[in-house]
């Protein structure tokens, strides 16, 4: 592939010259059991076209009836997001055609949704310490999501010059809540980072009302970028629209982009175009789709086959008091409770290892070392594999147990990290990789004391220096006890044992 | 009953069916071979059925005689045959809404009025035919050629559910199940010389009804009798959850109604939006002998004005297009039915379009064009959102209406039936038909037509509309009772004992 042909203004001086404004769209798969028309399963995946009815595959007759837990879940989102919820609002159809959708309409919600404004504070580290934005919320409504579509042949995995496509609806119809901002002005340089922190906050909301995994890899968050630029004082400019931009990391890449990207056309007298962008992961550039300069017209019109919903005030206040704990709100707690630094904190939240940190010590085991863990060897390992910490097979319990086995002295550190090594290859639980592995400190003097005398009697010069007061020289018999011993011994337990032996004072 | 040949038998109504059927004086087998020998007998000519299915309506009244010899306690209606209009869908049988675009489709699901239908042992005969997606008052768009009005098969037999109609006219079912978005039920009713009803919105399930105009869709009984219509309606109508519009509380008692004639002191409203210009001389005659009966049978007869009738027609080709153009869009090549174009050069926006063109026929096409335009931006305010402000205020006329009187009445069409070819290619002249009937689809309450008579010019049946508040429909079957038996009387014999021999 070639050098990209995209210009692109240094970040520094492009917000040197221009103010961008944001604005993003968040669709977030609610984990409800069905879909939000029918009776289908809305679990991820399943062979193709398995989690399907005439509702859902939209056959000619068949009639949608909202799922009421999804409604729950929206205003759950809504309140959470400080949103007004309506006292009465509908559905709405979005008519335009594609194979993805079954009926060429998809049920959505229009100039009626179910929650409207509200905003979720963000926090960006700063090199003068946190700073706290508001992002304004706009709206939260409830539609469908489409099919998949998998385009086979062709270069472009576009439908357009593909031999054939196939298509799979066992996401069509699964609950899609739409959160869209207002747009965020004011972040300058700070734009990327209050979108990531928009994103991973609104996700973490999302998580902790256990309304869906948020999965950005799997497509259950998923967010779509829109970035404008305009010199300071001037109107806004025209935005681009950057879709579909999976993880957190991507959301940051795509706004510092587009922000190089419009910076340059602008500043050589271009224009911005109106248009969707496709954010490639790879090389962290957006490139042209579809123009949106002549909008397409969707012809909204209130869904006929569906009842208005009208959510009583009671029900709504009911749903108030399952709210949980803000996400921002608990780790404040958290970091007073076990009395950290904002660094060591960030630290945590920059590895997403909050919850697991937060289990860990719920299983008994100290503060410090549960944080040592995940941050330290399981963020490495994690990294190494490519997976999120939260996939590794280590568990909560699993520390507990190393940490009483290193407390009661029967593992060094050392030998933990081969424990875990085993539990995550699989290999069984702790104790079962402790047996097969053979990892147990070595702490049984008489077998010690034969490798310290054999070790000297190896060097005996060494036990000569040690004798003669020069009680560092002690390693190199310490190390030879740990190589017999294969390292399983525990060193400053062998040192006290030597140096007894010899009658030395340590 | 005594029942001397299979003529006889086709010619009886269904409560007469149903008594014999317990008594066992008759069987459910020979009574639906009667109905198939004289669909095979007939319907070359009138073209009422798209599809008969003899195999499976045989083996449903096997079934039904089987299990009513071993003593099990059946409904009213078991065993009694019925014609499917083809707008419903039914597991494993062609469903085609009358439209190229859907031909060879056999529908994985039954339909709620199905499950409902073979819950209460009737025998299926098949699907009838219909103007395409239910678009027309003739049956003359439907893209399986015209069916034929049995009073004189030059003319047209109403439309949409012109085979429905038809079949009930010629004998050919005693039982049909019909749907009315604008006067499809009632129409074709009135000028067949049958009975019609479009119950109250929500009343009877629309799962499994192919969609035409969601708002203003509802399926109703369609028989030779008034009680048969009330039997049929109570067998259909009911809360299922799998409709959100469906209502949830008890069906009014139809069948109560239909067997009580007794309207002395009932308040009827002629509404004076009704009865102007446009009226065929011999229906306007009809219709006031039929007034004057009510007056007769003891009722106070009043006129009252609903002045925002006059935009009901204006109102209703906005919302119908609107949701049809929407409701449509899914007939696009790529899951089912039809698919044309095909060729593994065309683009799928180049199939879709190709199946949409050679699919659809030219009034489906208007309607889409129409719709489309209705709600694009820019314009959806002045034509859609205008259009349910009329509704809104034709609803309020009705409220109103309904503070004073019992029922309004009125000619159910302005004419007779029509020849064919007479008005297929002027699409005003063909909305005109409906024009008594849509108020009540734009406010979603009830109404029936009912046989009042011949007119005197061409002598080809007359139609009377009743139509009641929402959820009281049984008013409407117990002044169709009493204008039933008051006609009865006159003449000695049902007007539907005149339709010529074919």
């Amino acid at each position: 592939m070639s050098a990209s042909a995209i210009e692109r203004m240094k970040f520094e001086d492009a917000l040197a010259a221009f103010e961008p404004v944001l604005g993003l769209e968040t669709h977030v798969e609610l984990g409800t059991a069905s879909k939000m028309f029918c009776s289908c399963s809305a679990e991820f995946g399943g062979d193709p076209n398995t989690h399907v009815c005439p509702v859902c595959l939209g056959l000619p007759g068949s009639m949608p009836v909202v799922n009421a837990s999804a409604i729950e879940s929206t205003i759950r989102m809504g309140l959470s997001l400080n949103c007004s919820i309506a006292s009465w609002c509908r559905f709405a159809r979005k008519n335009y055609f594609y194979p993805d959708m079954p009926k060429d309409y998809q049920v959505s919600q229009y100039d009626e949704p179910l929650c409207v404004e509200g905003y979720l504070d963000v926090v960006v580290a700063t090199d003068d310490g946190p700073r706290e934005f508001r992002v304004e919320i706009e709206r939260v409504h409830m539609e469908e999501d489409t099919g998949k579509l998998t385009h086979a042949g062709g270069d472009t995995g576009r439908i357009h010059g593909a031999d054939y496509s196939l298509v799979d609806y066992n996401r069509a119809g699964i609950p899609l809540i739409e959160i869209v901002t207002k747009p965020i002005v004011g972040a300058g340089e700070l734009a990327p980072l209050v979108a990531r922190a928009y994103v991973t906050e609104l996700r973490d909301l999302m998580r902790a009302l256990g309304v869906s995994d948020v999965r950005m890899d799997q497509g259950s968050l998923r967010c779509d970028v829109n970035v404008s630029l305009a010199p300071p004082g001037e109107p806004w400019g025209t935005r681009s629209e950057t879709k579909n931009v999976n993880s957190l990391r991507s959301v940051e890449r795509a706004v510092r982009f587009e922000i190089e990207r419009q910076a340059a056309v602008l500043s050589s007298g271009g224009r911005v175009v109106q248009e969707t962008r496709h954010f490639h992961e790879d090389t962290g550039e957006t490139t042209s789709g579809r123009s949106k300069e002549h909008a397409e017209d969707y012809r909204y019109f209130p869904e006929p086959d569906l009842v208005p919903v009208a959510p009583t005030a009671d029900w709504v206040e009911e749903l108030r008091g399952t709210l949980p704990e803000v996400p921002s709100v608990r780790r404040a707690r958290l970091q007073a409770q076990w009395n950290i630094s904002d660094l060591d904190m960030q630290t945590l939240v920059n590895a997403e290892a909050l919850d697991l940190v937060e289990s860990t010590i719920d299983h008994g085991v100290d503060q410090a070392a549960a944080r040592k863990w995940w941050t330290g060897e399981f963020t490495r390992i994690a990294n190494e594999q490519g997976i999120p910490l939260t996939d590794l097979p280590v568990t909560a319990a699993h520390i507990a147990r190393v940490e009483e086995l290193i407390a009661d002295g029967s593992l060094t550190d050392k030998l933990a990290r081969q424990v875990f090594e085993g539990v995550i290859a699989g290999e069984g639980d702790v104790d079962a990789v402790v047996q097969a592995r053979g990892l147990v400190v070595v702490g049984d003097d008489s077998t010690l004391l034969a490798a310290i005398e054999q070790a000297l009697a190896d060097q005996p010069d060494v036990a000569e220096k040690i004798q003669g007061g020069k009680v560092q020289a002690a390693g190199a018999i310490v190390g030879a006890v740990m190589k017999a011993t294969k390292g399983q011994a525990d060193a400053a337990k062998v040192r006290t044992l030597l140096l007894e032996h010899l009658g030395v004072d340590g | 009953m005594s029942v001397t040949s299979e003529a006889d038998l086709v010619r009886q109504d269904a409560a007469t069916l149903s008594s014999a059927l317990s008594a066992g004086d008759i069987t459910s087998v020979e009574v639906t071979q009667a109905c198939l020998n004289r669909i095979s007998a007939v319907d070359g000519t009138i073209h009422a059925f798209l599809h008969v299915d003899a195999d499976a309506a045989l083996a449903t009244a096997q079934d039904v005689d089987r299990r009513r010899a071993a003593g099990e306690e059946l409904g009213r209606l078991a065993g009694v045959p019925l014609a499917l209009k083809d707008v419903l869908t039914m597991r494993g049988v062609p469903t085609t809404c009358g439209s190229r675009i859907l031909e060879g489709w056999r529908p994985p699901y039954d339909s709620t009025i199905v499950e409902r239908l073979r819950a209460a042992d009737v025998v299926i005969l098949g699907k009838t035919n219909m103007d395409e997606f239910a678009m027309g008052s003739s049956t003359e768009h439907s893209g399986y050629g015209p069916t034929r009005n049995p009073w004189d098969v030059e003319r047209i037999p109403g439309g949409s559910g012109g085979g429905s109609a038809a079949a009930l006219a010629a004998f050919e079912a005693p039982l049909a199940i019909g749907t009315d978005t604008g006067g499809s039920i009632r129409q074709p009713a009135s000028v067949t010389g049958t009975v019609g009803v479009k119950p109250t919105y929500g009343a009877v399930s629309r799962y499994g009804l192919v969609a035409l105009a969601s708002s203003l869709d509802q399926a109703g009984p369609c028989a030779r009798s008034v009680m048969d219509a009330a039997l049929l309606h109570e067998v259909i109508a009911g809360y299922d959850p799998r409709d959100s519009t469906s209502i949830n509380a008890p069906v009014p008692d139809v069948v109560a109604g239909a067997g009580n004639g007794d309207i002395r002191g009932m308040r009827i409203g002629l509404v004076r939006e009704l009865s102007g210009e446009g009226y065929q001389p011999g229906v306007r005659e009809s219709f006031d002998k039929a007034v004057a009966m009510l007056t007769d049978l003891g009722a106070e007869v009043v006129e009252v004005s609903c002045p925002h009738f006059d935009y009901a027609l204006g109102a209703y080709y906005l919302i119908l297009p609107s949701e049809a153009s929407s409701n449509l869009a899914r007939f696009d090549g790529m899951r089912y039915g039809l698919r044309a174009g095909d060729n593994g050069e065309a683009s799928v926006e180049e199939v879709m379009s190709r199946t949409r063109e050679v699919g659809f026929g030219a009034e489906v096409k208007r309607r889409i064009m129409l719709g489309t335009y209705a709600l694009s931006s820019g314009y959806y305010d002045a034509y859609y959102g205008q259009a349910q402000k009329v509704r809104t205020l034709i609803s309020r006329d009705f409220a109103a209406a309904f503070e004073t009187v019992d029922v309004l009445v009125s000619p159910t069409t302005p004419t007779t039936a029509f020849k064919i070819g007479e008005k297929v290619d002027d699409p005003l002249a063909m909305y005109l038909n409906d024009i008594a009937t849509i108020p009540v689809n734009l406010a979603g309450n009830c109404a029936m037509s009912v046989p009042i008579g011949l007119a005197r010019e061409d002598d080809l049946p007359v139609g009377l509309q009743i139509m009641a508040p929402a959820q009281t429909d049984d008013r409407l079957y117990r002044v169709g009772a009493a204008l039933e038996q008051a006609l009865l009387d006159k003449r000695g014999h049902a007007l539907i004992e005149e339709v010529p021999a074919l």
